[in-house]
């Protein structure tokens, strides 16, 4: 911690002076600070630069996803008092950039836990934003001498990490679940802490699916590019070498798998997902055989091989959108898995069968 | 469009002896799967748990079990692969671990 500033004042002020969060002078999005009797805040501006959506474009897309985070500590809106209302969140950027755009015209502190640069739900889940970190930061940061009342507003996706009885129990402070989305933190805020049971719900919209599918895309990316050079290496040895067309096919089930599947979802038939992507996968294989000519002498046995390997590929893909979804349950992944698991891995390896056969004697 | 997942998977229970009906899991679930009733909660839509463990967390009176977990394939076939339990540590995979 930096003392450049304490020489001059007296044993008492002195400590006041000292940063309570640490953060790089460069941030755009840190104002200024703010003197509070434990020390200085930094004060963060609630509107997004262009850096920031870019930042936020940028791990959308995988790229630094697992280090775009904020030094945890306290943070400060507007101009707050001690009797201003304390909001917890987690260190990953986007997340603080989401919560603090809206709140603008507020004044608050912004408790920002460790969770290793991970969104709050998730961090939940893994323990990260709990109840030990929560009650570390509030003694780290010495937020009891800070504001004069006992209150904590979390969103309420951090309740899988935190035990709210457990951390009023160890420091006096009662815990508030805020709602789901930080567009309705305001009229949270506003209503006297009252959530609607629409803010409480988790919803998936559209464009909730659509802005996670470029890293569905991204994951399978690498295999993808894998199978395409085992298509490569093939095309020196067998007689009707792979091409454009297997290209396009191969391609079209991963596409329908992890963008196509997701963004249709609630309105394909049916609850499992492989179930729904092999369903969609089944449609884009028949569409490709019937553009090729159909089922016809010559072109049969490709046709079979595609129909057997494209499907379960495209299921495969869809099922493991359930782990970006908000309303797969543990058990219910298991069951979906005993029964989809084998029966794409014997359809995909025979149609990849038939697909070799064919190449090699065609 | 409502999402629906699988039905009758659910491992949640409610102790309606145990609950002292402070209502938190009313407060806490994201799917809106508990009421109140006559000052007790009680479990108004089973099958939209997605076992994420909140209320049984928050519950001050221990009346909600849930095995808790990640409803993510990756997770389980890593889970499967690496002979763990299935956790949410997909996203640190190629690039932290």
């Amino acid at each position: 911690m930096s003392n450049e500033k304490s020489c001059c004042c007296s044993a008492s002020s002195c400590c006041s002076t000292e940063p309570i969060t640490l953060y790089n002078k460069n941030d755009e999005w840190v104002m200024g600070e703010i003197n509070t009797p434990k020390g200085r805040v930094p004060v963060v501006s609630t509107n997004l630069h262009f850096k920031d959506i870019l930042g936020a474009w940028k791990v959308r897309w995988g790229i630094g996803r697992m280090n775009y985070k904020i030094n945890p500590g306290l943070y400060a809106v507007g101009k707050p008092d001690h009797t201003s209302p304390v909001l917890v969140s987690a260190n990953y950027k986007l997340t603080f950039d989401v919560l603090r755009k809206e709140l603008s015209g507020l004044d608050c502190w912004i408790l920002i836990l460790d969770t290793k640069g991970i969104n709050v739900w998730c961090a939940a889940g893994k323990g990260t934003f709990g109840t030990d970190e929560l009650i570390g930061r509030i003694s780290k940061t010495r937020l009891s001498e800070i504001v004069s009342h006992r209150k904590l507003v979390l969103p309420q996706l951090g309740a899988p990490g935190v035990s709210a009885h457990e951390v009023t129990k160890q420091t006096g402070f009662s815990v508030v679940y805020g709602p789901v989305r930080a567009k309705d933190i305001k009229a949270f805020l506003d209503s006297g802490f009252k959530a609607t049971q629409e803010m409480r719900t988790v919803k998936f919209t559209m464009w909730d699916r659509l802005v996670l599918t470029p890293m569905e895309l991204v994951t399978t990316a690498k295999s993808l590019l894998m199978v395409f050079g085992v298509m490569f290496l093939l095309n020196l040895f067998v007689a009707r070498p792979f091409g454009l067309m297997d290209f396009i096919a191969y391609t079209g089930a991963v596409i329908t798998g992890t963008v196509i599947t997701p963004l249709l979802l609630p309105v394909i038939p049916g609850r499992a997902f492989a179930w729904k992507g092999w369903l969609l996968g089944v449609l884009w294989t028949l569409g490709l055989i019937w553009y090729s000519g159909g089922f016809v002498p010559g072109f049969l046995l490709l046709a079979i091989g595609y129909l057997l390997a494209l499907p379960s590929l495209s299921a495969y893909l869809a099922m493991n959108f359930t782990g970006s979804s908000t309303y797969t349950s543990f058990s219910g992944v298991i069951k979906e898995m005993k029964i989809a698991v084998p029966l794409i891995a014997i359809s995909f390896s025979t149609g990849l069968v038939l697909l070799l056969i064919n190449s090699i004697w065609a | 469009m409502k999402h629906r997942y699988l039905k009758n998977v659910t491992t949640l229970r409610l102790s309606a002896e145990k609950c002292i009906g402070c209502g938190r899991c009313t407060e806490v679930c994201p799917h809106g799967v508990f009421g109140m009733n006559e000052k007790k909660a009680q479990i108004e839509d089973k099958n939209r748990c997605m076992e994420c463990g909140a209320c049984a967390k928050n519950c001050p009176a221990k009346a909600i079990a849930v095995d808790a977990g990640v409803g993510c394939a990756t997770a389980v076939i890593m889970g499967w692969l690496t002979g763990s339990k299935p956790s949410c540590d997909c996203s640190c995979g190629e690039e932290c671990c």
